[in-house]
């Protein structure tokens, strides 16, 4: 690994060079993590436990036209069967979705897509659950499913949604960004116009740890205990309290050790609401884990736009505009997990990086008889398609202008001083150095040279390819004003404790997947107050402890739950600034702060630790007015704008020209993230991120049969990079602090998905030129790149 | 968790032991060896057995024997094994080849040779591996043994000719002098079944000529070799014209099917391309081989 290290000056962080709290730290989660003692919800065993298993619908759309459960209920060891009938009694059949649309938990009347649920086995052990599924006699009329996206608003096309009165048809939404009128203008008057079709195939994030739930109703007290895997434990209580009516305080949501999210865990799955109708019916608790199958064939899926995209520019080089009509497959329910006001997430930052004069996008959703989801896989809420987009428009104008795509790039860059950067779809990019970060990308890449070798290699039929990708990303929603999922606000709280010792506890109400909070948000604690992290326990996960926010998603958590951590902090900075005055017998004013301690101005010997003035704070010390005796405070943070971190991506690849297959020879990653807390947690995201790039770029893909038939299924069928497919990354960073942010940081969890698709697919294509080939779209499998050899690239949907 | 249907289980003692099972146990009982085909099948409840007899105790067919004129492997021997073989590496590149791109090391750990074959996935590569060696399956049954040339062992897509009671125990394959092999695969991704692979062994004569070849393919629909491919090359001296001739010929006597690992012209063209390449190493390797004796003597 290549790290290439550019200093910035970081107001915010200090002194750069003697870090309390930010620098590259072990993760504190770790020791528990690789001697195996994680804690996942399959780790959790209550006593009476009962197992539950769900049955699934083998076709893609059938009329539901009987189910008889009495062979399952009369296997040993069966408790309970439900189906959709009884949950309809319950008026627990349907539940909302995350963007206003329900979703079935059980079905009732038709089945929808295939793996949907139909039915729950509750059991004394998992083996007779999943035996007795076999023994439910269901009788489905099959009907005609509507699988082609293209097809799914024809004139005649089968209504899906039927259940909503005076539906015919499978139109969702449409939404629209930007001036289609003033766009238009441009494109009429410009000298360069390409067009393309760009198609971002459905994918799946499949994380180690499928989704599972232990509902623990307990019917004394009317209370319920859930262990779930979800990246958003207090909007999920909020759902619960909402769909169930078992009232808010009555309910607990654990989110213990989770196996990855990826936005996979953002959503309330059927099998989460069958485990708590399970637990209340049978009176006993009851857990449900689904298999690599069903998480992969069910739950949340991500990707499946078909983008029409179009650029204008002057012949010089001058980008002027961007337009795009979007096609969105959301399967079978709305079920997309986004800000209220933005059914297509964040697309329209699709102008990327770049100064425009005129932008226009409209998204079309449309049901198909897929599964639903549609916002997960580390998409920063469809900012990966939105960089697709624009990265691939750019590279074919480059290929149309006949210019280098560096320079290009270069040429249109928003330039520094350009920040705040109002875009033409209304977002205010925070801040930014773009020039900077792409000039260090083609360093580290030695670009020149390598533009040399692939002339090179050209003239000896060997196929080599150079791909950019300049991102911008769009994290950390985000301000209540604009943004709310189901009408709560995208607000995060935070609180802190320092004990009478000095060690402090942060609580939380992000929940980790995997990001490494328990050691980052202690570093910023620590920063602010100068203790050291390892004094600083972190707690998250836990409604019952935790104050409430809205989760771990879009790259959120730095973004806004860093900022509460890092107020929070100074918050309780400020008030031992009083009771060190008081300990002093001083005043606060003539009182100064060097890292974890408040002194006398003029004479440093004289002065509190923080550990001192907590002992004090619990102590006998008289106080002053209006300070109370603990060292404690809490905030919530209502974030005023989103960050906006961004990166420059260099990939190269070597295609073998008799077999069509990629070979990712290098890859060149400089990303500006503002502050950077942790460098090795930020490095641990950006190789993962990367390494979900080659996934998507050369091998993932949901793929349908004509009938709905789910062809990714397994692991044998969709695949995930390993090692072997991945080059040894090269990193770099800029730093470019948040304006806005308390501590200047941005989020980076998603950039590297969001910013590596496009580079690998810009290499595949540029190796392809000398064959003429201008476009290909994902995934870059052996087939599918000796297609586009051939002339006859097509698309995967 | 995947979970497969109810099965019983035993662990079989010894080769005897374990045909006594198999025969007492009848047609639903299968046998495990490594499990890295079965267990996922049986988890996916693709595969129902009612017994499974657990042959991993049987050390005594985990082997690897080289003899003058042939070269002896254990039905229980791993494919992590055989990738770390001298004696293989030095007579049949063509395996390490192979076992380089089966699967990951946690599989090759746990996969055996044996267990390859009798599963009969139409794209097992060892299968074609063994075919181009010209290998030969040794079965034992309740009534004795039978040694079975690679095409009397293999019936069809996962089948073969043993009898329900009725263990493979050993793999044999001829040496022979001046001779090279290669194997090349091209897969989606590591550890992904084959989209295409070819395998080719040559043996020269003293002249230089072709002495004998066998070309397989993996993946496209064949059993056995490719003769009509292998004719223009006996004889002959090896030149990349007959090279891309005998590539054109096992194409066309290829039958791939479309699925999601590409479609039939693509299968086909690689069939050609892979063909080509495993002669051109085959026979490079062979070259290697005759001087490498030829100084020797």
């Amino acid at each position: 690994m290549t790290i290439t290290e550019v200093h910035a000056p970081n107001p915010a962080a200090g002194d750069a060079d003697r870090p309390i709290g930010y620098g590259r730290i072990q993760r504190k989660e770790d020791p528990r993590f690789v001697r195996g003692k994680g804690h996942y919800v399959d780790d959790i065993v209550l006593p009476g436990m009962l197992h539950g298993a769900i049955l699934r619908s083998p076709v893609a759309h059938a009329r539901l036209v009987s189910i008889d459960t009495s062979r399952a209920l009369a296997h040993p060891g069966v408790v309970a069967v439900i189906t959709g009938q009884d949950l309809l009694g319950l008026k627990l059949a349907w539940a909302p979705t995350l963007s206003a649309d329900v979703q079935a938990v059980l079905v009732t009347d038709k089945v929808r897509f295939q793996g949907q649920e139909v039915a729950f086995v509750i059991a004394e052990d998992r083996y007779a659950a999943r035996d007795a599924l076999e023994l439910i006699d269901v009788d489905y009329d099959v009907l005609t499913p509507v699988i082609d996206a293209r097809h799914a608003l024809d004139p005649g096309a089968p209504v899906i949604r039927d259940e909503i009165e005076g539906r015919t048809d499978n139109h969702i939404f449409d939404w629209e960004a930007g001036n289609a009128a003033e766009t238009d203008a441009v494109f009429a008057s410009a000298d360069v116009i390409v067009k393309q079709e760009i198609v971002y195939p459905r994918s799946h994030p499949a994380p180690m740890e499928t989704c599972g739930a232990v509902a623990d109703f307990e019917p004394i007290e009317g209370a319920l205990t859930l262990y779930e895997t979800s990246q958003a434990p207090h909007a999920h209580r909020t759902l619960f309290a909402i769909v169930s009516g078992i009232p808010e305080h009555k309910i607990r949501i654990v989110s213990p050790d989770i196996g990855g999210g990826f936005g996979n865990k953002v959503g309330i799955y059927p099998g989460y609401i069958l485990a708590v109708v399970g637990s209340i019916v049978t009176g006993r608790p009851v857990k449900w884990v689904e298999d690599r199958s069903e998480n992969l064939m069910s739950t949340s899926f991500a990707r499946d736009y078909i983008m029409q995209g179009e650029i204008a520019a002057t012949k010089e080089g001058k980008i002027l505009a961007l337009r795009t009509n979007v096609l969105a497959d959301h399967g079978a329910f709305n079920a997309t997990a986004q800000p209220t006001k933005y059914p297509a997430g964040f697309f329209h930052i699709f102008t990327g990086s770049y100064d425009l004069e005129a932008a226009h996008c409209k998204v079309t959703g449309v049901y198909t008889n897929k599964a639903p989801g549609g916002v997960a896989y580390a998409c920063s809420f469809r900012v990966t398609e939105a960089v697709l987009l624009v990265e691939r428009m750019v590279d074919i104008l480059a290929r149309k202008l006949e210019m280098d795509p560096a320079e290009l790039r270069l040429k249109n860059l928003i330039k520094p001083e350009q920040f705040p950067y109002k875009n033409k779809t209304g977002w205010e990019y925070d801040s930014g150095n773009y020039e900077r970060a792409l000039r260090l990308s083609m360093e580290m890449a030695g670009y020149d040279e390598l533009r040399r070798e692939q002339k090179e290699k050209r003239a000896r039929g060997e196929l080599m390819g150079i791909g950019i990708s300049f991102f911008t990303e769009t994290v950390g929603a985000g301000p209540r004003k604009h943004m709310d999922i189901v009408g709560l606000g995208m607000a995060d709280g935070a609180e802190l404790r320092i004990h009478p010792t000095g060690k402090a506890v942060v609580r939380i109400s992000v929940q980790s997947q995997g990001q490494g909070h328990e050691t980052t948000f202690a570093q910023i604690v620590a920063e602010e107050i100068g203790i050291p992290p390892e004094d600083i326990d972190v707690v998250h996960g836990d409604t019952d402890q935790t104050p409430f926010g809205l989760g771990t998603y879009g790259s959120r958590s730095t973004p806004v739950s860093g900022a509460a951590v890092a107020l929070v902090a100074r918050k309780v900075r400020e008030k031992a600034k009083f009771i060190a005055a008081a300990m002093l017998e001083t005043r606060p004013e003539d009182l100064e702060w060097e890292k974890g301690r408040w002194f006398v101005k003029g004479d440093p010997s004289v002065g509190k630790t923080m550990a001192e003035i907590a002992m004090g704070a619990h102590g006998t010390v008289t106080l002053p007015e209006g300070i109370d005796g603990n060292l404690d405070a809490e905030v919530t943070y209502d974030p005023p704008n989103l960050t906006f971190p961004f990166g420059a991506y260099i990939c190269v690849v070597d295609i073998d020209p008799g077999t069509g297959h990629v070979k990712v020879r290098r890859f060149i990653a400089v990303d500006d993230c503002g502050t950077r807390i942790n460098p090795m947690i930020i490095e641990g995201q950006v190789h993962g991120g990367l390494t979900d790039g080659v996934g998507m770029a050369l091998m993932q893909f949901i793929e349908f049969d004509e009938s709905g038939n789910n062809l990714g299924g397994s692991f044998m069928d969709y695949l995930i990079p390993t090692a072997m497919e991945v080059p040894n990354w090269e990193t770099g960073f800029t730093v470019t602090p948040s304006p806005h942010h308390p501590i200047g940081a941005k989020g980076v969890g998603e950039s590297a998905t969001v910013g590596s698709p496009p580079a690998i697919l810009n290499a595949v294509v540029d190796a392809l030129a000398p064959l003429g080939v201008t476009h290909m779209d994902m995934p870059c499998t052996p087939a599918r790149v000796w297609a586009a050899m051939q002339g006859r690239a097509t698309p995967p949907i | 968790m995947q979970i497969p249907a109810q099965f019983d289980y035993v662990r079989a003692s010894t080769i005897d032991n374990a045909i006594a099972l198999l025969d007492k146990h009848g047609e639903e009982a299968r046998v495990v060896a490594g499990g890295h085909s079965l267990l996922p099948m049986m988890k996916l409840r693709l595969a129902r057995p009612e017994w499974l007899i657990d042959i991993n105790d049987l050390f005594e067919l985990d082997f690897i024997l080289p003899e003058a004129t042939r070269l002896r492997v254990g039905a229980m021997t791993r494919h992590s094994a055989l990738l770390g073989s001298a004696d293989v590496a030095r007579l049949f590149p063509i395996v390490i080849d192979a076992e380089r791109v089966i699967a990951d090391p946690i599989v090759r750990n746990r996969g055996t040779i044996g267990g390859s074959l009798c599963q009969a996935d139409p794209a097992e590569d060892l299968a074609t591996v063994c075919d181009v060696l010209r290998a030969e399956a040794i079965v034992r049954g309740p009534g004795g043994g039978r040694i079975l040339s690679m095409d009397e062992f293999h019936k069809g897509p996962y089948e073969t000719s043993l009898a329900h009671n009725e263990l493979l125990v050993e793999i044999r394959f001829p040496v022979r002098p001046r001779s090279g092999s290669a194997y090349e695969k091209v897969e989606r991704r590591v550890g992904d079944w084959a989209v295409v692979a070819a395998g080719a062994a040559v043996s020269l004569a003293e002249d230089g000529t072709v002495d004998d070849v066998a070309i397989g393919l993996t993946a496209v629909g064949l059993d056995g070799t490719i003769d009509e491919a292998e004719t223009v090359l006996r004889g002959q001296q090896p030149t990349e014209e007959l090279f891309e001739e005998a590539g054109r010929l096992a194409a066309m006597a290829s039958l791939p099917v479309a699925d999601q690992r590409g479609p039939v012209d693509y299968k086909r063209h690689l069939a050609d391309e892979l063909t080509r390449r495993v002669l051109r190493r085959a026979c490079e390797r062979a070259l290697a081989a005759q001087s490498t004796t030829t100084q020797e003597g």
